[in-house]
């Protein structure tokens, strides 16, 4: 395996890993994010999100799920910038239109968004939940007779108080589904797993997954935003 | 039907006198050009309208002109081997131009093919990945009966797919990342899937991406664009199969 890490294809098959494994995240924290509309209490939110914040496993995965962030921005920015300086001059005219997707040609782009809304997304929610003491505490509540955070009326206040945040969140949203609409697909095509019919039927997925993770983030701050929690 | 004549074209074509000059665009007014004649011979007018007010000729690259070589190149209103799909520069043809139309003509643009003067770059690049590893090792002789090894139809079909591409160098010129991995995987493709290349497989796999790499080729990311503009139409499930088989030898190692 000597060299496969400096090689081309083993950088991107690496950046397609961490990729499917951040995807992987993805689908738990938005099954779990749902749990915020389902149930207007609040109760069902506050017993997955304390169960997270106790369960031993995810406290493994945490850091985990951070060094899957790390990784996968900076493979990705070396491979962006080594791609950038195979074209020393570039072409006086350009027309790309109708070769690729808008998506595919600005991959970079879309995750350095994702990633500004990452920042944002961490310092409203994950550093209150983890320093209490340095952010706003969270208020106590009780379900089931278990004591627990409210991290319910956390996110919701933020939401029903504030539109401009409503907005950024489903930007954020529609920005890592766009990733997604390439991403998913690319991520197979890196690792080799693709064929005449696997593209077709991947190419598909891509699309549909895409949409249901922009479409499932951006419906929580439209919900509170329309005023359907109470 | 008589082919219809265009009476004025503009051509903002790349000068270069050589590698290490820097180069620029020169506009050029060109008439009565017929829209039967090739985007070639367009060039060929243009070149002997030069010569006759004794002024340098545009260089640009040119061999077969039926679409075989891979020889010619140009980077043609934003589109490598121009508007057309699935077709090189000398298979363009000027019905697909309009009357004043003004036409942008650029070289390959890839760190790993210079320019060598106006329009023709060193394509050297692509024969030192094929130096690399793109052959098959055998002991030359008789020549061996065409069916003495049984290859399966599709596995053939495919091979001879890969097989059409004529290395061009469109899809590293078309790349956004001036990636070569069309063209390696076209090759890789084609041999592996033989029973004669298989033997060859994982060295060929990694002696070629090594070489790419080496030469300063950009990472591949999916786009699809170089299969869009590959004179051929050579599919990027190549691109995946070469993955497929770099990581197969890789994992020997
Ligand atoms: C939750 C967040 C993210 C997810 C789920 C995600 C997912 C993916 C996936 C699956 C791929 C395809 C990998 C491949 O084809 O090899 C990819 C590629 C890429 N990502 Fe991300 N990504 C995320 C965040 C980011 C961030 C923050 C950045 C940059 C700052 C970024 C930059 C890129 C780039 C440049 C590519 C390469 C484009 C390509 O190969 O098609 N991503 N991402
Ligand atoms: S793969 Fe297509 S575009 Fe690339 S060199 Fe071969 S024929 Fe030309
Ligand atoms: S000149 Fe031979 S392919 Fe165009």
């Amino acid at each position: 395996m000597s060299n496969f890490l400096t090689s081309s294809i083993g950088k991107k098959m690496l950046l397609s890993i961490s990729g499917l494994f951040l995807i992987a995240f993805l689908c738990v924290h938005l099954a779990l994010n749902l749990l915020l509309i389902v149930d207007n209490s609040g109760d069902l939110f506050n017993i997955g999100a304390h169960f997270m914040a106790t369960n031993p496993i995810i406290k493994i995965v945490e850091p985990i799920l951070a060094i899957g962030f790390i990784f996968h921005i900076v493979l990705a920015s070396i491979l962006t910038l080594q791609n950038r300086s195979a074209r020393p001059i570039k072409y006086d005219r350009r027309n790309q239109a109708g070769n690729c997707t808008w998506s595919s040609r600005n991959m970079y782009i879309l995750g350095g968004l994702v990633l500004i809304f990452l920042a944002i997304h961490l310092w409203n929610f994950w550093w209150n939940i983890k320093f209490p003491s340095l952010g706003t505490p969270l208020a106590e509540t009780t379900v089931d007779g278990v004591a627990m955070e409210n991290t319910y009326a956390l996110v919701s206040g933020l939401f029903k108080s504030s539109v401009i945040y409503c907005l950024l969140y489903i930007l954020g949203g529609i920005f890592l589904g766009l990733h997604l609409t390439h991403g998913f697909w690319s991520a197979f095509q890196s690792i080799g797993f693709s064929n005449q019919i696997w593209r077709k039927r991947l190419e598909c997925v891509a699309k549909i997954f895409a949409f249901i993770i922009a479409a499932g983030f951006s419906i929580i701050p439209l919900y509170f935003m329309l005023g359907l929690a109470n | 039907m008589a082919d219809k004549i265009l009476k004025e074209l503009t051509l903002k074509i790349w000068r270069q006198k050589d590698a290490k000059s820097k180069g620029g665009f020169e506009t050029y007014k060109i008439h009565n050009i017929s829209t039967g004649s090739s985007f070639l011979e367009m060039l060929d007018i243009l070149n002997e309208q030069l010569v006759s007010e004794n002024k340098e000729p545009v260089a640009f690259d040119h061999d077969c002109r039926e679409g075989i070589c891979g020889t010619c190149s140009l980077f043609i209103d934003g589109r490598a081997h121009g508007p057309d799909d699935d077709v090189t520069t000398c298979q363009l043809h000027m019905r697909r131009f309009n009357e004043g139309a003004t036409i942008t003509i650029e070289p390959w643009r890839c760190g790993a093919f210079p320019v060598i003067k106006d329009l023709i770059v060193d394509r050297g690049a692509y024969e030192k990945i094929l130096q690399a590893g793109g052959y098959v090792s055998v002991n030359t002789g008789g020549v061996p009966d065409g069916n003495a090894i049984p290859i399966a139809k599709p596995a053939a079909d495919e091979a001879m797919d890969a097989a059409a591409c004529i290395g061009c160098g469109a899809c590293a010129a078309t790349c956004k990342n001036s990636s070569a991995m069309l063209f390696v995987a076209a090759k890789v493709s084609q041999l592996a899937l033989l029973p004669q290349g298989k033997i060859e497989a994982a060295r060929r796999a990694k002696a070629m991406v090594a070489k790419m790499d080496e030469l300063g080729f950009g990472n591949c990311t999916n786009t699809g664009a170089c299969e869009s503009e590959c004179p051929k139409s050579i599919s990027i499930e190549h691109i995946a199969r070469l993955n497929r088989e770099f990581l197969k030898a890789k994992l020997k190692d």
